[in-house]
């Protein structure tokens, strides 16, 4: 079919690279999910982590502020003050502030990496992507500034290296690495440099974070609780372990022999003593604008997005409270009908999951059971009509004493490899497309238990596939799953493909726990026969 | 389906990861350390602005080339703008370690040369000559200085040049 991703996957950059990669990454989240769980592995929470380290970043650097003296005769040794006479206080509160800085760098990657190999940067998504990749940038800089406010060699070594570079731009007319031979600095620039790190950059910062998240709904920018918790004591015990100290102060009159420097962020300063200044800009351009492109190389192949009809739509608002791309929008009716709204959908927003569909009270299998099933708002590739007979037929292949139909999403584990004689699966192009009254009407056909398989928890391909429709089977988010639907014979799980095993184990219990019950009704029916 | 639900072993292994994390945090916000200079090593750096000669002499004007001038115009002298590129020659014991010619900028070509070098030299005792040729009307090196310098490793020898003084090593 035209919407199969993995076969986007294939199709995608170095095919050969990006499977294995995934499969590690995968491995590396299975791994982190044995400690952690779903709820709290930081592999699903990279872009949250990196907010919550930004507001460590910015309180430990709002009471750095305080000690601190913006000048060039001040700054190291109000710094040496900071690490070492006040070392309970605002010693931490710079370790923290450097550790969470470097933190930051690690989870930003790791988050840009993961939606890569996920496939979630191309398509409707190009735009987090392309506003994504300049944060990185963004976020250097800063660091950047930062290590030259201290003022020692490290300082002295990044202040030359920065203004080098500058000076490569053919924009930048005069030269500023004059401004560090000995006897011309002036506390002027030193104080331009504070003004920068401290108001400029991290306002282009968060400017630059809130476009890149402009195009979601429901934002989340806070980690689960616990994550949170664990990472900032982790960074404090970093911080009393290995406090963040200053080298020796700045002389322009010397050249430090070593220097021990940080690859978070000065990793391009090296290359200087190697490489003329206009190379490593070229390099670092390059790279980065081949990153920013990635999305169209090659172009993606998009599925039809979701269509209104307006005959079976009452404009209820629940597909756009579901939408997690904020791609349909409510608006006064326009067809004379007697409702007050209607949707509208917005084709360069959709993300074609189809989570609208399962979220529309009209996409209920039990109407119109003799003609075709028709919804408010559906996807063309997969409509809720054509989910309804592969189920008949699925619930009517089946052979055996106990019948599970398996629904599986597309970017989970395929669930065509869990077929057996009493078990069908039937893929979706996302979990949450599925509506709550399908799976009671697969009971009602036949089925003596429904799973329903998504993306591995708290990391849904198309965001909330997963977690709306926990939410709806338990009966906490419209539209729910009906109070007569018999819970017990009705799964829900996150699996990728790597956990097809784990998967496989489950489903023999829910076999076991399946039979259990069909002989407690059939003893329960005779007793009442 | 995940997670441990033996909560100590869960802690356990969550800290575990977290230590790894920190662990890499740790390690590469200081190590591998760089070298930037051998043990027996000291830079060179010249950096300085300066304007070259111009290119043509100013000229003075007849009185009579004032008087066709409207009387805030009249300048004794007529100078043209442009301005000669601008050489520099460093030889550490007679090796010449530097040779830059540098082209005015700016449309007019009248703008000063910034000028920013920076190299290694062996720490220790040595004869440095710096020449600069600055105009196009003048033949050879029209400024120079030369001098018997004693340098520490790690430390740096700066040139620096001043219109009226001329050059100075320090």
């Amino acid at each position: 079919m035209g919407w199969n991703v993995d076969s986007d996957y294939i199709r995608g950059i170095f095919p050969v690279l990006v499977n294995p990669v995934k499969r590690a990454y995968l491995a590396l989240e299975s791994w982190f999910n044995i400690s952690f769980g779903t709820e709290w592995n930081p592999l699903y929470h990279l872009g949250t982590l990196s907010f919550f380290l930004f507001w460590v970043i910015l309180v430990s650097g709002l009471y750095l502020f305080i000690p601190f003296h913006g000048s060039l005769s001040g700054a190291y040794e109000s710094v040496e003050y900071i690490t070492h006479d006040q070392w309970y206080a605002a010693g931490i509160m710079r370790s923290l502030h450097r550790y969470a800085s470097d933190a930051v760098v690690i989870t930003v990657l790791l988050h840009m990496f993961k939606e890569f190999a996920s496939g979630r940067y191309r398509g409707f998504r190009w735009f987090s992507w392309v506003t994504g990749v300049p944060n990185l940038w963004a976020i250097i800089a800063l660091g950047i500034t930062g290590y030259w406010l201290v003022w020692d060699e490290l300082a002295q070594y990044v202040a030359i290296g920065s203004a080098r570079l500058m000076d490569a731009l053919p924009f930048i007319p005069a030269t500023m690495t004059r401004n560090f031979v000995a006897g011309e600095m002036t506390d002027r620039f030193f104080i331009l440099i504070e003004f920068l790190h401290l108001l400029g950059q991290p306002l282009i910062l968060f400017f630059m974070l809130w476009i890149h998240v402009k195009r979601l709904s429901n934002v989340n920018i806070n980690p689960p609780r616990g994550l949170a918790a664990g990472t900032f004591i982790a960074l404090l015990a970093l911080s009393l372990f290995k406090p963040a100290v200053s080298q020796a102060p700045a002389n322009l009159s010397t050249m430090p022999q070593t220097l021990q420097i940080d690859w978070f962020y000065l990793n391009v300063y090296p290359l200087l003593d190697y490489w003329p200044e206009g190379y490593t800009w070229v390099l670092t351009i390059s790279i980065t604008s081949l990153i920013m492109i990635l999305p169209w190389i090659p172009p993606k192949k998009e599925g039809p997005v979701a269509v209104v009809d307006l005959d079976h739509c009452n404009g209820c608002g629940l597909c756009f409270d579901d939408c997690p791309f904020d791609a349909i929008t409510i608006q006064a009716r326009s067809d004379g009908k007697k409702f007050e709204k209607e949707v509208v959908v917005s084709p360069e927003l959709c993300g074609s999951c189809g989570i609208c569909a399962g979220s529309c009270p009209s996409s209920n299998p039990f109407r119109s059971s003799k003609t075709e099933l028709k919804t408010g708002i559906d996807m063309p590739q997969l409509t809720v009509d054509e989910l309804r007979n592969k189920t008949n037929e699925a619930i009517a292949a089946m052979d055996g004493e106990v019948k599970i139909l398996v629904y599986g999403c597309e970017h989970g584990l395929n669930v065509k490899r869990l077929e057996r004689n009493d078990t069908k699966g039937l893929r979706l192009i996302c979990s949450g497309m599925i509506p709550p009254t399908l799976v009671e009407y697969a009971l009602k056909q036949g089925a003596d238990g429904v799973m329903v398989i998504g993306c591995r928890q708290n990391d849904c391909f198309y965001r909330f596939g997963n977690r709306w429709t926990k939410k709806r089977f338990a009966g906490e988010r419209n539209p729910i799953l009906r109070g007569r639907a018999d819970r017990d014979r009705i799964r829900q799980h996150g699996g990728s493909e790597t956990d097809k095993n784990a998967i496989e184990r489950d489903l023999v219990k829910f076999r076991a726990e399946l039979l259990e019950l069909n002989q407690a009704d059939e003893v329960s029916s005779e007793q009442l026969g | 389906m995940f997670g441990l639900r033996n909560k100590p072993v869960r802690y356990l292994l969550q800290a575990f990861n977290y230590s790894v994390f920190m662990a890499l945090i740790w390690y590469f916000a200081t190590e591998p350390s760089i070298r930037i200079l051998a043990d027996d090593e000291a830079m060179i750096t010249i950096a300085f602005a300066h304007a070259g000669d111009l290119r043509e002499p100013c000229r003075k004007l007849s009185n009579e080339e004032l008087q066709e001038l409207a009387p805030n115009m009249r300048k004794p002298e007529e100078c043209p703008r442009e301005r000669s590129p601008v050489s520099i020659e460093v030889l550490l014991d007679e090796q010449r370690i530097y040779r830059e010619t540098f082209e005015p900028p700016g449309l007019f070509q009248d703008g000063s040369i910034d000028v920013y070098y920076r190299g290694k030299m062996p720490a220790g005792e040595h004869h440095i000559e710096v020449k600069m040729d600055d105009s196009v009307r003048k033949k050879g090196f029209n400024h120079s200085i030369e001098k018997n310098i004693s340098i520490d490793p790690a430390h740096i020898l700066l040139i620096e040049f001043d219109s009226v003084k001329g050059f100075s090593i320090k």
